[in-house]
């Protein structure tokens, strides 16, 4: 074994790790991001020295070509498409590990148990994200619909689709002369990404990206084994770990299991009917100018973000209302609730974005005691994660979910589109409640008519 | 079992312990670019994808090799400066006096 491209390599894993460590706070976390960047520049200059590489006109291409892609797509991207985004890097990163895995396989058919096992597990877990990282993309950025595509023995077939996967697996690998074995095994997969992933439904998906994450870092570290490539395993190994927590923390603050957001197909668009379970109750109609003489009386206010705030594009205006409350020396927070946004802290990218201080961004449980002393909860475009009836409604299915104390603000003013239920179907008490505003219509309308008045 | 792989997973299993504690420490606030930057991390695989492309016989291997390149250069490329991108976007409160305000 070459000792400088081991030492490289070593070196480079310190990089990833320090870099995911600095990533951990918001004055270090550009170093950090560096840090992973040079780690991987190391990797790859020490790797094209590497003996075995004797024709490089097919790398420099590859490189040129990924290079110009990835440049493209990071440079134009929209923060708000940053989960369709995410899905698309994790496909590739995934395929890519199964490919070479693939192109170990066709080097050397004749391997032992050891390369033979890994090479199956890559090739499976790599086409898994491939094809199922596409199809979240396709929801997430409206190729398809969000609504869960759902068929008749559903289950069955993937569980069987898995099983045939096993059994093939196990006659490959005792004799892998039977190339064709791992050719079924490899559409197989494909298959099964997309069929796994197509019964979840759209407002799932910050599910699905973070687990996908997480895959497409076991089929790298599953193709470390491939190549014995112990920096491919060390990083392999942490995002594995990093997509594991992230998928986590988003089912607990949907208050769902992995199980249940992988098999229940649950839910639309996020816009589910309203017309059967709702029954008809009457709120008053508040107006922007109502709102405005609150927040002009208001000392604190504290502002909750929904994803409806992203799909209106209001992020800006109601950043320019935020200043002029800060301005006349009102103090303005902003309560960001996990799923706030698509993916996992999408909805602090979409402020930073606006120009709004990290420092303001508060997360629920720094700030959810902070609502009793609050004089107005400016709820925009949210609806479950400020529903009350996650702390005492039993039956239902918001019942335990962590939400953001917004009813316990003296006062608080929702801005909405309509009396619609949220995601999990739930009449939301806070509405009807006598200290709450409603005011209807377009949260960017809205907000713009509200920086008028609040100027005067 | 050879020796080489019993290495291979001993470190392989403490890499997901020391994976789970860095990123248990990372604050929601940083959740975003924390996926696109370990996603670009796990776009390693580049590493193995650029000696199957570089074997110079012109097979099957170089060419899955080479296809391997470009998607591994997309996710690397990609994810680093889109995270970079973002990470640019957060910046501190310049007047600091409002945080402490009237209650």
């Amino acid at each position: 074994m070459n000792v400088l491209a081991t030492f490289a390599y070593l070196v480079a894993s310190v990089f990833f790790i320090l870099g995911l460590k600095f990533l951990g706070s918001p004055k270090t976390a550009r170093r950090g991001n560096l840090f992973g960047a040079f780690g991987m520049l190391l990797a790859v200059v020490v790797t094209l020295t590497d003996q075995r590489i004797i024709d490089t006109t097919y790398i420099i291409a590859g490189l040129i070509i990924g290079s110009a892609i990835g440049l493209l797509i990071a440079r134009t991207v929209q923060m708000t498409a940053m989960p369709q985004m995410v899905a698309l890097l994790n496909g590739l990163g995934g395929s890519a590990s199964t490919l070479v895995a693939y192109a170990e396989y066709v080097r050397v058919p004749e391997s032992t148990l050891e390369v033979l096992i890994p090479i199956i597990l890559s090739v499976l877990i790599g086409s898994v994200t491939f094809t199922g990282s596409l199809i979240a993309w396709a929801k997430l950025q409206g190729v398809m619909r969000g609504a869960p595509v759902l068929y008749p023995y559903q289950k069955h077939l993937n569980g069987l689709g898995v099983g045939v996967v096993l059994v093939l697996g196990i006659m490959f690998a005792l004799d892998p002369g039977q190339w064709y074995l791992l050719l079924i095994i490899l559409v197989l997969a494909l298959i099964l990404g997309v069929t796994t992933v197509i019964p979840i439904g759209g407002a799932d998906m910050p599910v699905v990206i973070s687990l996908l994450n997480s895959y497409s870092g076991l089929a790298g570290a599953t193709t470390g084994f491939v190549l014995s490539n112990n920096v491919l395993i060390i990083s392999g190994a942490l995002v594995g770990a990093s997509g594991l927590i992230l998928t986590n923390i988003m089912c607990k603050a949907m208050n769902r299991s992995l199980a249940n957001v992988l098999f229940a197909g649950v839910g639309s668009d996020g816009g589910p009917s309203s017309s059967e379970t709702v029954q008809q109750r009457t709120v008053i109609r508040y107006t922007p100018e109502d709102a405005a003489t609150m927040l002009d009386s208001a000392q604190s206010v504290i502002i909750v973000p929904g994803y409806g705030l992203a799909v209106a594009q209001a992020q800006h205006v109601l950043h320019e209302l935020a200043n002029y409350l800060i301005e006349r020396g009102t103090q303005v927070r902003y309560a960001i609730h996990p799923v706030a946004g698509r993916m996992p802290g999408h909805m602090n990218v979409l402020l930073a974005e606006a120009n709004v201080p990290y420092d303001l961004l508060l997360e629920m449980d720094q700030i959810n005691d902070d609502f009793q002393n609050t004089d107005v909860a400016l709820v925009i475009g949210a609806n479950d994660v400020v529903n009350p009836a996650a702390r005492t409604k039993k039956d239902s299915p918001l019942y335990g979910m962590p939400i953001l104390n917004v009813d316990y603000a003296r006062s608080t003013i929702v801005l909405k589109r309509s009396l619609n239920p949220g995601f999990a179907g739930e009449d939301n008490e806070l509405f009807y409640e006598k200290k709450t505003m409603m005011v209807f219509g377009d949260a960017k309308t809205t907000l713009t008519n509200l920086v008028q008045l609040v100027k005067q | 079992m050879t020796e080489a792989l019993m290495f291979s997973i001993v470190i392989f299993v403490l890499a997901i312990f020391l994976g789970v504690e860095l990123i248990s420490k990372v604050p929601p606030l940083l959740h975003t670019p924390l996926m696109s930057g370990s996603n670009a991390i796990s776009g390693i695989t580049l590493v193995g994808s650029l000696i199957a492309a570089g074997e110079g016989h012109g097979g099957l291997s170089v060419y899955l090799g080479t296809l391997a390149v470009i998607f591994a250069t997309i996710n690397v490329v990609g994810g680093f400066l889109v995270t970079d991108r973002m990470l640019g976007m957060f910046k501190k409160d310049k007047k600091k006096e409002s945080k402490t305000g009237t209650p």
